[in-house]
Formats: structure tokens, C-alpha cells, sequence
């Protein structure tokens, strides 16, 4: 199978996942091992001064990559600032941009993710934006140099499947070229394999995995889902046709 | 002198930035810092005086996600 290539890495994965929500670092930790993920995603926030605070990095699989995102923030401003934090951090270039616009929805504000995203692009930052399924923003903000477009399937958190096919269809079709990787919205293995039909080239996902009644099991069915929706992609799917069509041949059948 | 740091403010004696860290006993790996809305890279913490009123952002990593 060909590989994932974002910003020069190259992943065998196609599964991007989360670090959030889950009810211990050991089920977190079982969960990333079982999804064959090699990419994880992290949030900055502040130090708390009461306490002793223990590393949360520390309960990560080494060999992961981390893409810090800017989760949270509401402002380009401010996903600019924890960007940059979060690179001074780590000694990652990598950042996976969200500007929240709305608390009920988490939509993103697709305007301030473009000025961000223009911003980080140019102080060389390797930028994977969160952003509404819209094609003209998509082109934006491939002319801006991000890396890779990251459109929701459904709003964060939802659960509630690739609600946008023929939008996320139409991306793919017009930027062939794109790393396309929908992110947000799927709540189980065949919605992985749906946005992977579609032609995405990679999902990512947290709460479908960390909310589930047994998270390492169901990382294991994102990564098979996500294998399977890719093969059938570059398979190549039959056409549809509304009547039966038999499988087996008409002549020589008994009289 | 009064320091207001992750929005809090805090009394304290301190000279640098690096004294700050020290002083808070946080962990120094693999945090950042920000002061008064620009990151100062880990090798120029010693020699970043501090003055009143200065606003200071500590961050770390969290498991995360978008709940806000």
C-alpha cells in the first residue's frame, strides 16, 4: 500500500487518533497500540501552578509522532500563540490548526483559520487545518501551503457518520492532488470506511475510539475499516444500477 | 513585584525567568513559555529579567481533542 505523506513523513497508517476523553492513560495506551496509529494528536494548555502535575507525555507510545493542535482556541491570535508554544515544546514544525467558532457546534471559523494558517505557513510551520467541507476554503488554504486539508465529516464529538459525502466527493474529485484526511464526525468502523471510499487519504478520530465501551477493541476495527475503505477505493467500485443483474449465466440452465 | 502568571497574579522575588521556573518547581521538560505574548525559547531563560506587571504563560500537553 502506498503511504501517508504529511509534510515530508511518510506513514503506513492512514489513522490519525486523539489522546482525549479516554478513562485511564493504561486504556489510552492499549487503544493507540491496537490502532497501529502512528501519529497522535495533543492539546496545549496551561500548567497548573497548585500541583504536581505528571507528564502526560510521558504515557505515549515513544515511537508515536505527536501533531500538537491548537484545540480550544477562538482567535487566529490565539492558535497562532499555541502553535507556536506548542513548537518551542515539542521541536515539531507540525500543527494541526483549529479555530473554534461556535461552543455548541465546534464548527470552525473558516476565516480565522485561513489568516492562522497564513501566518504559520510562513514561519514554516507544517499546518493541517480543521476547517467546514468547503471546496473554495479547501483551494484557500492549499494556496496558503498548508499541507494537508482536514475537513469535518460531522461536528466533533458527534458520533454521527459522514453526514457530507457528496461535499468530501467533490473535494477529492477537484484536488486530486491534496492530502484530504476528514477529521471529526465518524462513531464507528464503517464510517471510517466510508470517508476512506470517498477517497480520503487518511481519518482522524478520538471519541469514536475513546468513548467506546472497549476502546482497544474498537481501534482495531478503525484500522481494519480504515485498510478496507482504502483497498476499495483504489479498487475501483462497481457502478450502481437500479435492476438485478444475475451472476451466474442464463444459458444452460434446465428446462 | 507582582507577576501575573496563567492569569493568575502571584507576589513573588525573582530575577529571571529561569528563577520563576525554578521557584514554581515545575517539571522543565517539555513545557514552553510565553512572555507578554511571545515564546522565549528555553536557552534564553536565564537571562530574561523580569520587571512588574509582566503576564507569563506556562503551558504543557494534555490529552486532547477539541472539549473545551
Amino acid at each position: 500500500m502506498s503511504k501517508l505523506v504529511i509534510g515530508g513523513r511518510s506513514f503506513t497508517s492512514r489513522l490519525i487518533i486523539g489522546t482525549g476523553k479516554y478513562r485511564s492513560y493504561e486504556e489510552m495506551r492499549s487503544a493507540h497500540d491496537a490502532s497501529g496509529a502512528e501519529m497522535v494528536t495533543v492539546a496545549v494548555r496551561r500548567v497548573p501552578l497548585d500541583r504536581s502535575s505528571e507528564s502526560f507525555l510521558d504515557y505515549l507510545n515513544p515511537d508515536l509522532a505527536i501533531l500538537p493542535n491548537t484545540a480550544g482556541c477562538y482567535t487566529a491570535e490565539d492558535a497562532v500563540r499555541t502553535a507556536r508554544l506548542a513548537r518551542e515544546a515539542l521541536q515539531t514544525d507540525l500543527v494541526k490548526l483549529e479555530v473554534i467558532g461556535d461552543q455548541t457546534t465546534l464548527f470552525p471559523d473558516n476565516e480565522q483559520t485561513l489568516e492562522a494558517a497564513r501566518i504559520l505557513v510562513k514561519e514554516g510551520f507544517v499546518v493541517l487545518p480543521y476547517f467546514t467541507d468547503d471546496l473554495i476554503m479547501a483551494k484557500k488554504l492549499l494556496d496558503a501551503g498548508c499541507a494537508a486539508i482536514m475537513p469535518l465529516a460531522a461536528p466533533i464529538g458527534s458520533g454521527l457518520g459522514v453526514q457530507n459525502p457528496a461535499n468530501l466527493r467533490i473535494m477529492r474529485q477537484q484536488l486530486p492532488d491534496a492530502t484530504l484526511i476528514v477529521d471529526a464526525g465518524v462513531g464507528t468502523a464503517s464510517d471510517a470506511a466510508i470517508a476512506m471510499e470517498l477517497g480520503a487519504d487518511g481519518v482522524l478520530m478520538n471519541t469514536a475510539i475513546a468513548e467506546a465501551a472497549d476502546p482497544a477493541k474498537m481501534a482495531t476495527a478503525m484500522k481494519l475499516a480504515i485498510e478496507a475503505g482504502r483497498l476499495a477505493y483504489r479498487a475501483g467500485r462497481m457502478q450502481k444500477r437500479l435492476y438485478a443483474s444475475a451472476s451466474s449465466p442464463l444459458a444452460g440452465v434446465i428446462k | 513585584m507582582n507577576l501575573y502568571v496563567n492569569g493568575e497574579a502571584r507576589e513573588v522575588e525573582v530575577a529571571s525567568l529561569a528563577e520563576l521556573v525554578a521557584l514554581l518547581e515545575l517539571p522543565v521538560a517539555r513545557i514552553a513559555i510565553e512572555l507578554n505574548r511571545e515564546v522565549v525559547r528555553r536557552g534564553e531563560w536565564e537571562r530574561t529579567m523580569l520587571k512588574d506587571e509582566d503576564r507569563i504563560e506556562i503551558v504543557h500537553f494534555v490529552g486532547g481533542g477539541a472539549r473545551v
